[in-house]
This record gives structure tokens, sequence and C-alpha cells, in this order.
């Protein structure tokens, strides 16, 4: 392998790649994946010079460290963690300089969940689909990053775009998701709709790439039976049996069989992505526009 | 038919029956094909299709209240043949919900010819419909840990082959040496929407 690769030292709890995933093809039951906190992967491409559509690294909870074969310019973002080349500590949200042979240390997320690192030339594995996103419900893409993994890296961009400081997000202490309500609300009884917008929930620990689940009250269904299967669209809130909603983040199924009670405004979804177990959630009705 | 808001930007259509989702779904790529419906995603399901990604949704959901859907056109696609074992653990329980002998169930499965109403649970898996609805069967009241890739297998009006091997519900009552899913392929789905189905059953060694 060429020069232009990195070799992962230590994984961490789950990194994979991601990059704007691959929407088009829910016909054939293929996810559309893709980084959860999509801004926070463009804005650490744009620091490193990147397209937004360039590869990068997700990681979770407790980041990951690296060696790149040649020096390199990266950049991290999304949830805020200590950042060191060969031990000395460098900075989070801007560029950075990696020299061939050293070692990068992406530490445990400070707050959030998710910081994304972002390489000049992006990650270059394979595209499946059009994407070289890692879909943790259908096994598409490269799999998860292990100790020893071996990433090919791009040829580098001319830097038109670049910005050396940006603004990102704190991740949130609770969470105000907007949503319309439907198609099958119907399903649920009148107390159901007012105790999934007016009670408080919290984010489980069993939430993952698939679907951001909750504890909180049970929602109690109007009617009884299965829905045959209907599409599913990123951002569902949708209530299996247990009565606790669950919503569908970027490697959803692309059909099931439980309501879908509402739906989450995309523009508030990268939110979920640094959501840490606890954190309330209210669920807020809107009209569409 | 009706047209259920679904968040911003899409719409579930829902229909009374398979077939009206089928022809809805032939429709639909039609008006994508003739440049006069811009989504990101058709998605055909049991009884409903879902447009998702729709510039004008609340256009949509009049146009769409007042559309002529014709028929589904029946002889569109090529049949692919599948080749099948009939070897399944589970084809005596089939039998035995069917109320025939076990060799029946494989006579049965393979003078039906099937039609993928659509996709779901894992890339290139279809759901076929065609069995006639006497021949329902129920999951299996504890699914699979791990469904061999390959198998053939029933459930409610549908069958279906896992693409690759995952936890199952179904009743297995064969297998098959197709690539359901080669993301290497062009297309990388073997069977997908609307695409006509038949079981070969292989010969003997």
């Amino acid at each position: 392998m060429s020069d232009r690769a990195l070799a992962v030292v230590r994984a961490g709890a789950l990194t994979t790649v991601q990059d704007r995933g691959r929407p088009g093809h829910a016909h054939l039951g293929v996810p559309r994946s893709g980084a959860l906190d999509a801004p926070a992967a463009a804005l650490v491409n744009r620091l490193v010079g990147n397209p937004p559509d360039a590869a990068v690294l997700e990681t979770t909870l407790n980041g990951c460290a690296v060696r790149p074969r040649s020096t390199i310019t990266v950049a991290v973002g999304g949830a805020p963690c200590p950042v060191t080349v060969d031990g000395r500590a460098v900075a989070w949200g801007a560029p950075v300089h990696v020299p061939a042979g050293a070692l990068l240390d992406v530490g445990p997320a400070a707050s959030g969940v998710r910081s994304y690192v972002a390489v000049a030339g992006g990650i270059a594995v394979e595209p499946v689909l059009g994407s070289r996103s890692t879909d943790l419900l259908s096994g598409l893409g490269p799999a998860p990053l292990t100790d020893g993994t071996v990433l090919p890296l791009g040829h580098v961009p001319a830097p038109h775009t670049r910005v050396d400081v940006a603004p990102q997000p704190a991740p949130p202490a609770e969470l105000i998701l907007r949503v319309t309500l439907g198609p099958r609300d119907d399903w649920f009884t009148p107390d159901a709709i007012r105790t999934f917008l007016s009670r408080a929930y919290r984010v489980s620990p069993a939430s993952n790439r698939i679907g951001l689940r909750t504890d909180g009250p049970v929602l109690k269904r109007a009617r009884p039976g299965e829905l045959p299967s209907e599409g599913m669209v990123l951002g569902a809130v949708q209530v299996p049996p247990d009565g606790r909603p669950v919503v569908f983040l970027a490697d959803h199924p692309t059909t099931g069989g439980y309501p879908v009670i509402g739906v989450v405004r995309p523009v508030d979804l990268p939110s979920l992505a640094q959501a840490v177990p606890g954190t309330p959630i209210h669920f807020v009705a809107v009209r569409r526009r | 038919m009706r047209a259920l808001p679904v968040g911003e930007d899409a719409l579930l259509v829902e229909v009374e029956s398979g077939e009206e989702a089928q022809a809805l779904h032939a429709e639909l790529l039609r008006w994508r094909a003739e440049g006069s419906l811009a989504v990101r995603e058709i998605v055909p399901a049991a009884r409903t299709v879902l447009l998702d990604g729709l510039d004008d949704p609340v256009r949509w959901v009049s146009e769409l209240t007042v559309a002529d859907i014709p028929p589904a056109p029946p002889h569109t696609h090529e049949v692919i043949e599948l080749p099948v074992r009939y070897d399944g653990p589970d084809l005596a329980d089939v039998a035995a919900h069917w109320g025939v002998p076990e060799r029946e169930v494989a006579r049965v499965h393979a003078a039906t010819e099937f039609r993928v109403a659509f996709c779901g649970f894992a890339p290139g898996f279809g759901y076929l419909t065609g069995l006639p609805s006497h021949r329902d069967v129920p999951r299996r009241a504890t699914p699979r840990t791990a469904v061999p890739a390959g198998s053939v297998a029933l459930a409610g009006p549908y069958t279906g082959v896992y693409p690759r091997s995952s936890p199952g519900g179904w009743q297995l009552i064969g297998t098959t040496d197709a690539v359901l899913w080669d993301h290497a392929r062009v297309p990388a789905a073997l069977l997908t929407p609307g695409t006509r189905v038949r079981f070969v059953p292989e010969r003997a060694a």
C-alpha cells in the first residue's frame, strides 16, 4: 500500500468510516447510512479543505488513535475531546499537522458521544453503491475499525474552501425535538399522544446508529394488531410493542411494521448523535411548513 | 387511495391491496422516468408506496387524490429462475400448516409464479407474493439467531430468500445457491420490486 494511509493503533469502542451515505436505494432494502452528526462531519472536512462528501472517521465515546504513514493534515470535531500528537496536546476543532509515523490520539469525549476525524484527502476505502459509509444494520461498507486496520487516504485537494476555526454547537444537555405528527398517530389513544408531547423521555443506553431508543412513559395503542410493512423515513418515531418511542437514525431499516407516531424535523437530528444516555428528551409538535 | 404526510417532505400513499400497491408503484416509476415526479426514494411496501424527498408534497397530496392509476402491467419484467432444493428444516411444519405431505409443499411452491412486491429487512431481500391466501403460515414462535444465506422461507403471505446469514423468524423450506445480493454487481440486487420469480427444483444428483 502507498504511503497515503493510516494505521489504526486503537480502534476505540466503535469507530466507523462515514460520508454522506447512500440515499436512493431504499427500495432495495439499503439504508441511507452516513455520518450521524452530518454538520460536524461537513465542518471537519472544511477545516482540512476536503469537499463535504469526503469520508471521515466517526468515533463513539472513547475516540481512537491512528498513525499516518506520511505527513497529513487532520481536524477533529463533533464531540469535544482531548487531541494529542505523540502525547503533545494539539487543537480540537482546527487543522493540525501530524508528521509521518506520529501517533494521533483522539481522546474520550468530554461531552457528547461522537467525534469526527477528517484527514486531508479523505478516507479512500472502496465505495459501495456510491458511498464509503459503514452501515451497521446491513453490513454494507467497510467493517468498523479494529486495531491494525490500514485505511487508504485520497489525494489532497486544492484547499480553496479551507477555514481555520469554526464554531461548533455544544452537545445538548437536553433534546427539544420538533415533530410533525403522523402518519400513524391514529394508532394511539388521545392520552398517548398527550403523553408523547408533554412528558419527558430520556435517551436509553441501548441507542445506536440505527435508532435512538428512549426510556419513559409507555404509549398505549388505540388499536391492536400489526401494520403491514411500510416505508420508513429518517427521523421517524416508531413505537414498538414495549410502547417506548424509537427515533430512526441513519442506519434505520427501510421498511417496518410498527406504527410511526411522528417524524422529527431533520435539522434536529444531528443533536441526537451527541446525546449521552440519560439526556432528557421533549417531543414538541409543530405544524408542517 | 389516500396520501398521508410524513415529516416535511415525504408522503405515504396508502391503497387497499398488495395488487393496488404494485400498480401504484409501477405508475409512480413511470412518472419519475418521464420527468413529472421528482423524488429521492420510491419505496413500495405491502399496502403503501412511500415517496421520500418530494419538492412539493402538498401538491402531490391533491394530484394523487385525483390520479387514475391503471392496473399493473402484467409482463413488464423477465422471469428470474432460482434453483432450489426443498430441504429446509421447517418443511414438515409448513406441510402440517397446509395439511399436505411435504412433497406437495415443494410441488405447489415450484408451480407458483411469484412477484417481488417489495424489498426490505436486508439489502436484496424481496417479499415475494403469489401463493394463495390459504397458504399463509405464521412466523416461527422463536426466531433463529442465524438463518443461513440462501435459505428459502415463508412467513404470512410472503416467500423470501435470505441474501446473507442473519437472524430470522421465517419458516425455512429450502435452499438456493443463487446470489441474491452482490454489491460489486450491477444491479447489486437480483430481485427488485416488480420482478417475476420462479423456483426451479434442482434434479437429484
